[in-house]
C-alpha cells in the first residue's frame, strides 16, 4: 500500500518514537508529583491547544482570540461529568450536591469493568466536552464569523469573557459550582497517557491540513476573493475550521482540567489565549511542529528551568536581583530576542519532516514564502 | 443555431449616481471567443463582476446555459435614484443573487486581471485546491483518508492538465516563483480545473511584451480547441483581440458603442473615435 518510506519519513518516526519512550521511562523513574512529569503534561496540553489555534489563526487565517474561553467549556463539561457520586456532596457543598447525579468513568466501570471502564469514560467527557463547545462555536460563528480581522479577534475575546463571567453565576450553582472549585474529578495517567492522547488528537488535525479541506483552508488564508471565485464557499469554510478547532480547544481545556486538579472560571482568562497565541507565533504561523515544539519550550523553561531567576540561584550563580518576577523579565527578553532573529517564527511554516529534506529544496521553499 | 451559453439582459450596474455598465446586453454561443473591450474606465471589469456575482447589478437579468442565474431590479434607496433604463423590467421576477462560489459551481470560471494565485501553495496545489469545490467527500471522510480514489483521481487529473498547459515541469515550485507569463498560465489551468463550460479571461495579456502576448494568443486558441471551450475576454491588447476573436462588443462609458466581427469593429467610426478620441470641430 505505501510507496516506499523515504528517509525524512523515517527519521520523523523515530524521533516521535523516542519522544513516546522518553516519556514512559519519566513515568517509570519519577513519582508523579515531579516537576519533570507535570511539565509534559502541561506542555502536552498547550500543544493541543496551540495546535488548534494554529489550524484557524495560521491555516484559514481567521484571527480568533477566543480559546479561553473554549478551553473554559471543555474543563468544565470534563469536570462536571467526572467528580465521584460518593464526593459531589462534598464539591457541592454550597448547592445541595449538585444537579449532575452521575459520573462518567464510574458509569463505564460499572460496564467495562474497573480497569478500561474510567478511562473510556474520561474520553468519552473529554469528546463530550468537545462537542459541547463544537456546539457553541457554531452558534458563536453564525454572527461573528462575517466579521474580518481585528474585528474578529475583539467578538472572539469579548465572547470568552462573557463565558467566564456566566460560568461564575450563582444561579448556575447546581451545574458549574458558581465560583467555587470543582475538584476530586480523576486524572487519565502519566506523562505518557498525556503524549498519547494527545498525539493522536494532533495526528487528526494533521490529517485534515493536509486533506482537501485543509488545502481549501490555506486557499482561503491566502487570496479569499480567489477561492470564492474558484469555488470555494467561505462561510462554510470558515464554519467548519472555526468548529473544528473549537472542539479540539475544548478538549484541551478538559485535559488542562485533568492536568490542573482543579477547576475554576476565573483562571480562563484572556492571558491564558495570549499565551497560547504567543506559542503559536514564536513557533511558527502555519506550522504544526513549531506550535508543538515551542509548547515544550515555553512551559519547560517558564515552569522549570528559570524558576531559579525567582528564587535567588540560578545555573549555580546566586544574586540578589534574583527575585520575583525576574524570570518573567528574562522571558520577555528571550521572545524578542526569538521575534526578531526569527521573523517567521521558530518553525516557519515548515513542519518536522521538512527538516530531513535535502538542503536545496528546503531552502527554495522557506526563501520562496516570504 | 448554436447553443446559447451566456446571456446578459439589460445589465445596469449603479455606484451611488454613477452608472458604470448602462443597459448592457450581449450574448456568447457555445464555443465562441468573443471579446468585450473598451477604453479605460468603460465598465469592462464591472460587466465582468456583474456576471460572476462579485458585484449584484442593479438591474437587469444574466442567463447561463438558458437558465437565469443572476436578476435584481432597482430596490429601496436605489428606486429613486436609478438613472438607467427599464426599471420595472424585471420587478416582478424573483432576485437572484448568488455568490461567486455558486456561480463557479455552475460553470463559469474567472481569472483576474490582478493575478490573484494561491502565494504560498506550488504551482500543483493552485490547480489541486481548485479542484476542492467538485469534491463528493466530506470532512470526516476526507480527513481520515477515505476519499482516497476521488483524491487519487484528482491528482491525476491535475497533473495531465499541468501537461497540457506546459507546467509540469514546475509543478512543486511556489506559484508566485514562476515568471509572470506562466502565472498567467496557471491561473487559467486553474480556472480550467473547476470543469467551466465557459471560461472567462480579465485581461490575460496585462502587463505582458509582444512576444508573450503572441505564445498567449497562441495558448487561448489551442484551449478552445482542446477543451471545446467558450470564452469571454476583456482585454487591451488590441492584436490579441483581433486575432482570436469571434465577435467583439465595446463598450465607452458602460454603453454598448459596437458589435460585431473584428473586421467590422476595426472600421466601426464610434469605436475609432471611443479610442482615438473625437476631434471638436468635426
Amino acid at each position: 500500500m505505501m510507496k516506499k518510506m523515504n528517509r525524512e519519513t523515517v527519521i520523523t518516526a523515530v524521533i516521535l518514537l523516542a519522544v513516546l519512550a522518553g516519556a514512559f521511562a519519566l513515568d517509570a523513574a519519577l513519582p508523579s508529583y515531579h516537576i519533570a512529569i507535570k511539565v509534559v503534561k502541561k506542555a502536552c496540553v498547550y500543544s493541543l491547544v496551540a495546535v488548534s489555534m494554529n489550524l484557524l489563526n495560521g491555516f484559514t487565517g481567521l484571527f480568533s482570540l477566543g480559546q479561553a474561553g473554549f478551553m473554559l467549556l471543555g474543563a468544565y463539561t470534563y469536570a462536571i461529568l467526572c467528580i465521584p457520586v460518593a464526593k459531589r456532596a462534598g464539591v457541592y457543598q454550597y448547592f445541595d450536591g449538585g444537579i449532575v447525579r452521575f459520573s462518567l468513568p464510574e458509569v463505564f466501570s460499572g460496564v467495562l469493568g474497573g480497569t478500561i471502564g474510567p478511562v473510556v469514560g474520561m474520553l468519552c467527557a473529554l469528546l463530550i466536552g468537545g462537542l459541547i463547545t463544537a456546539l457553541c462555536a457554531y452558534l458563536i460563528g453564525l454572527p461573528v464569523l462575517r466579521l474580518k480581522s481585528d474585528y474578529l479577534a475583539i467578538a472572539t475575546l469579548g465572547f470568552a469573557e462573557i463565558l467566564r463571567a456566566f460560568f461564575q453565576w450563582n444561579a448556575l450553582g447546581p451545574l458549574t459550582n458558581g465560583s467555587n472549585l470543582l475538584k476530586n474529578y480523576p486524572d487519565i495517567g502519566g506523562a505518557a497517557a498525556y503524549i498519547i492522547l494527545v498525539g493522536v488528537f494532533i495526528a487528526v488535525i494533521l490529517l485534515l491540513v493536509n486533506s482537501t479541506y485543509g488545502r481549501a483552508f490555506m486557499a482561503i488564508r491566502d487570496d479569499e476573493v480567489a477561492a470564492e471565485a474558484m469555488g470555494i464557499n467561505l462561510a462554510h469554510h470558515k464554519r467548519l475550521a472555526f468548529i473544528i478547532s473549537s472542539f479540539f480547544a475544548g478538549v484541551g481545556g478538559g485535559m488542562l482540567a485533568m492536568y490542573m486538579g482543579t477547576v475554576q472560571a476565573l483562571s480562563f482568562k484572556s492571558a491564558m489565549t495570549y499565551e497560547i497565541l504567543l506559542i503559536v507565533v514564536m513557533g511558527g504561523i502555519g506550522s504544526i511542529t513549531g506550535s508543538v515544539v515551542t509548547s515544550f519550550l515555553y512551559i519547560a523553561s517558564l515552569e522549570w528551568l528559570l524558576r531559579g531567576l525567582d528564587s535567588g540561584t540560578f545555573l549555580g550563580i546566586s544574586s540578589p536581583i534574583f527575585k520575583n518576577g525576574f524570570r518573567m523579565a528574562i522571558v520577555s527578553v528571550i521572545i524578542m530576542v526569538v521575534v526578531l532573529f526569527f521573523r517567521k517564527g521558530i518553525m516557519g511554516d515548515r513542519e518536522l519532516p521538512d527538516l530531513f529534506r535535502p538542503r536545496r529544496k528546503a531552502e527554495k521553499k522557506g526563501g520562496g514564502a516570504q | 443555431m448554436s447553443e446559447n451559453v451566456l446571456r446578459l439582459d439589460s445589465i445596469t450596474m449603479q455606484f451611488g449616481g454613477v452608472v458604470a455598465v448602462d443597459n448592457l446586453s450581449m450574448e456568447i454561443n457555445k464555443g465562441e471567443i468573443v471579446a468585450l473591450i473598451g477604453p479605460n474606465g468603460a465598465g469592462k471589469t464591472t460587466a465582468f463582476n456583474t456576471i460572476t456575482g462579485v458585484y449584484e447589478p442593479t438591474n437587469g437579468e444574466v442567463s447561463f446555459l438558458g437558465r437565469p442565474i443572476v436578476r435584481n431590479h432597482p430596490q429601496g434607496k436605489m428606486k429613486k435614484l436609478y438613472k438607467g433604463s427599464d426599471p420595472e423590467k424585471f420587478s416582478r421576477a424573483p432576485v437572484l443573487n448568488p455568490t461567486p462560489d455558486r456561480i463557479t459551481a455552475l460553470g463559469m470560471a474567472r481569472t483576474f486581471q490582478n493575478i490573484r494565485l494561491w502565494k504560498t501553495q506550488t504551482v500543483f496545489d493552485n490547480v489541486l485546491i481548485a479542484q476542492h469545490m467538485l469534491r463528493t467527500s466530506n470532512v470526516f471522510s476526507a480527513a481520515f483518508r477515505l476519499n482516497r480514489a476521488e483524491e487519487a483521481a484528482q491528482r491525476r487529473e491535475v497533473g495531465e492538465l499541468l501537461e497540457i498547459v506546459g507546467l509540469s515541469d514546475v509543478k512543486n515550485e511556489l506559484a508566485t516563483s514562476l515568471p509572470y507569463g506562466k502565472q498567467r498560465r496557471l491561473e487559467i489551468a486553474r480556472a480550467l480545473a473547476t470543469h467551466p463550460k465557459l471560461l472567462m479571461l480579465d485581461e490575460p495579456a496585462a502587463g505582458m511584451n509582444p512576444q508573450e502576448t503572441h505564445e498567449l494568443t497562441a495558448f487561448i486558441g489551442r484551449i478552445r480547441t482542446e477543451f471545446d471551450m467558450t470564452i469571454l475576454l476583456i482585454e487591451h491588447h488590441m492584436d490579441l483581440v483581433m486575432d482570436i476573436s469571434d465577435r467583439i462588443y465595446v463598450i465607452d462609458f458602460g454603453k454598448l458603442i459596437a458589435h460585431g466581427t473584428p473586421e467590422v469593429i476595426q472600421n466601426d467610426r464610434r469605436v475609432i473615435d471611443a479610442y482615438l478620441g473625437v476631434e471638436e470641430d468635426a
